[in-house]
């Protein structure tokens, strides 16, 4: 079951379009990324999605239902510029915001003392906005995507401005959402981001869709069929690699070969030879290096 | 509309509970009418007491009255000359020399000796009240009728006024009109210069307000739970509701004070108001005449058709500006200057209806007064000016609804604009480009 599927979703602005035809459908409980370069069209998706603008042509189902002004409080959307009333208390604003998704006086009050209890910050409630660090104001900025419990989490660059603990606290409680059933898309410049945490990706250039699938699928599809051999002396003279020799290293070699099997056959006889062998690994691009590449080569 | 009704309270509230509105709203009646007592202090401050011996000459009784007055008559048999040099020991500030009547004709001469010079007030005071005597002893003198003089100094013309109109049978009707001309401008322009104020204030408020969220990229955050029309109604509406809570306030505090006020006030002698010609008798009763003539004309004014106008071209004007300037605001940039050429438009037909309302207040039935307390725009300004000068019903009712039907197009048509504005960032607007994005679809 997909939590989300867009079908050639088209969306046009006076003289460019910025979503061309995009078709991607989300897993329900997974962690999906959503790449691409700035003014990639990304952002244009994310607000078609969300409901604050509409799509020139194409389809979207959200749980199966196609997309309608309900949906909002399904969907709990962190954007990339986001900002917070600076006079108003950390408290009042959450309540605030909770209650434009719908929930009630004390449903709210329920879940932001849950989710301050849960980041040990209680004590901000009285605070004003103003008063917060940036780092601060992204955690409130969290909670308040959160806080109705949506079942679609969308979160634009959801570290920017987070120290490296701040950040593995939002990303556990990203797991432990993950967990109780939310579906996240989660949309990034920071590949190794998206390598540690997402299931699958999209990625978008140029508002259209350059590729879609598992991490491990993409990753498997851009691979150079590259291993590096790691070992102890000299290379036995009596492997033949051929002219799969890409480079050669001090008691290292990677080489290149086609066939599976070929790599399977090259490593018992280098077990036969008798040499020590340290690793011996299959290359995979990072996804840094596939996007780069995709990108650059449109 | 839950929605709605959240964004309006949280507008109405933030700004209501701030301390600067509180301190705003209450101070300022406060201030003005602390104001108007200094003033009053002010006015009715007299020096220091002033004691002046009087040696009287002549056959004149002058009576210079001293008690309430900082001015101390004394009479003194004493030669002048003895007094000129004993004065100060016996405490006097100067000697007042009033010599025999010489002739009837000229002008009367009286002499005072000080090393000090009098005040203008006092020594207009003594001259005013010796004048008065000397009148009194004058047409005693002459052998004059005093009653034949009153007469002939009071003379008066008053010009009546008869409103001629047609009645339903076809006939011609006679109505005396009173003379309220005076009051319809004063209450004219204060409602049309209130209702300036108001668009002005509150419009910019919601400007400012605009231009806030969209630069602190909270409109970001605010969009994915709200439809952008509801964000801005809901501001309209809240800051509206701050306005009207201002001016509430301030009535309500405002008159209050100024009764409590009445109890500071310092008692202004009359005869230190006007002594040259301290009103006789006569003046007095012409005087409480006239009060209750301002009286009668204030209670004879339509208020429940006054205050109902005044409310709803507050409203109207306000919903129809305050729309305006959110749609300008959602399309501004951080640089408040940058966007002059945005607002400019909006506030040339607000400054040019106070001008309109002043040439309408002189002459409340001429075309330019028809048509412009009509015209939507400048309605809200004129029409509560002419409100006192009772326009024909059916101006006020096609003013109504051609404001209302405004004001309703204006916020929607904003509407359309602001919900494109606020997402644009960097780049700098033209008023072609804000009439471009009423076009744009969702």
């Amino acid at each position: 079951m997909n939590v989300l599927q867009l079908e050639k979703v088209r969306k046009t602005y006076q003289n460019h379009v910025a979503v061309d035809e995009v078709s991607f459908s989300v897993p329900e409980g997974s962690i999906f990324g959503l790449l691409g370069p700035n003014g990639a069209g990304k952002t244009s998706l994310i607000r078609i999605i969300t409901t604050i603008t509409r799509a020139d042509s194409g389809v979207i189902y959200l749980n199966g239902d196609q997309l309608n002004g309900s949906h909002p409080t399904q969907i709990g959307y962190m954007p990339e510029e986001r900002g917070l009333y600076k006079k108003m208390k950390v408290g009042e604003h959450l309540t605030y915001l909770a209650r434009l998704k719908g929930l009630s006086k004390k449903e709210a009050k329920t879940q932001i003392d849950y989710w301050l209890e849960k980041f040990e910050i209680q004590d901000w409630q009285k605070k004003k906005v103003e008063e917060l660090s940036k780092g601060m104001q992204q955690k409130i900025q969290f909670i308040a995507t959160v806080v109705h419990q949506p079942k679609l989490l969308i979160l634009d660059e959801p570290f920017s401005g987070l120290d490296p603990i701040n950040t593995n606290l939002i990303k556990d409680e990203i797991r432990e959402l993950r967990k109780k059933g939310a579906s996240i898309i989660f949309s990034t410049h920071r590949m190794e981001q998206v390598e540690e945490i997402c299931e699958r990706i999209v990625l978008i250039n140029q508002g259209k869709n350059v590729l879609e699938g598992n991490v491990k699928d993409v990753k498997n599809q851009f691979k150079e069929h590259l291993y590096r051999i790691e070992y102890d002396g000299e290379l036995p003279s009596n492997i033949n690699i051929g002219d799969g020799l890409i480079k050669q290293e001090e008691e290292a070699i990677i080489v290149k070969i086609d066939n599976e099997r070929d790599s399977n056959l090259l490593l018992s006889q280098m077990l036969q030879s008798g040499t020590h062998i340290r690793l011996f690994q299959e290359i995979l691009p990072s996804l840094n290096e596939i996007f780069i590449k995709q990108v650059g080569s449109n | 509309m839950n929605n709605l009704w959240l964004i309006i309270q949280r507008e109405y509230l933030t700004r209501v509970k701030k301390r600067s509105f509180i301190l705003m709203t209450i101070l300022t009646p406060i201030i003005m009418v602390a104001f108007i007592v200094i003033v009053g202090f002010i006015f009715a401050y007299q020096g220091d007491k002033t004691r002046i011996a009087v040696k009287n000459d002549s056959d004149i009784k002058v009576v210079l009255p001293s008690q309430g007055s900082k001015t101390v008559f004394v009479n003194k048999k004493e030669h002048l000359d003895t007094l000129k040099n004993n004065y100060k020991e016996s405490d006097f500030d100067g000697v007042l020399y009033i010599p025999p009547v010489s002739n009837m004709n000229n002008d009367w001469h009286v002499q005072y000796f000080s090393e000090q010079q009098l005040s203008l007030v006092i020594k207009e005071n003594i001259e005013g009240k010796i004048a008065k005597q000397l009148r009194r002893y004058k047409i005693k003198a002459l052998n004059i009728n005093e009653k034949d003089l009153a007469n002939i100094e009071n003379t008066n013309v008053a010009l009546d006024e008869t409103n001629l109109s047609i009645n339903e049978a076809g006939e011609l009707e006679e109505k005396e009109t009173k003379n309220s001309a005076a009051i319809a401008t004063i209450l004219g322009t204060i409602m049309g210069f209130m209702v300036y104020i108001v668009l002005f204030v509150y419009g910019m408020m919601v400007m400012r307000s605009v231009m806030e969220e969209k630069m602190t990229r909270i409109v970001e955050v605010m969009i994915s739970s709200v439809k952008p029309f509801e964000l801005m109604l809901g501001k309209i509406i809240g800051v509206g509701g701050v306005g009207l809570t201002q001016f509430l306030i301030w009535g309500i505090l405002g008159t209050g004070l100024l009764f409590v006020a009445q109890f500071f006030m310092p008692e202004i002698d009359p005869s230190q108001i006007d002594m040259a010609n301290a009103p006789s008798a006569t003046d007095m009763d012409d005087m409480q005449a006239k009060v209750y003539e301002v009286m009668e004309l204030v209670s004879e004014q339509n208020w429940g058709l006054i205050f109902f106008s005044f409310i709803f071209y507050f409203l109207g004007g306000y919903f129809l500006y305050a729309s305006l300037f959110a749609a300008v605001g959602s399309a501004m940039g951080d640089d408040l200057g940058e966007g002059q050429s945005l607002t400019l438009p909006i506030t040339i037909p607000i400054i040019l209806a106070i001008y309109i309302m002043f040439a309408v207040i002189n002459n409340p039935n001429s075309t330019l007064a028809t048509w412009s307390s009509i015209f939507p725009l400048f309605s809200p300004i004129v029409m509560p000016a002419r409100i006192p000068f009772e326009p024909a019903w059916w101006e006020l009712g096609l003013s109504m609804i051609v404001l209302l039907a405004t004001s309703i197009f204006f916020v929607w048509l904003s509407g359309r604009i602001y919900r494109v504005g606020i997402l644009m960032y960097g780049k700098k607007v033209s008023l072609k480009e804000l009439g471009k994005w009423m076009f744009y679809k969702d």
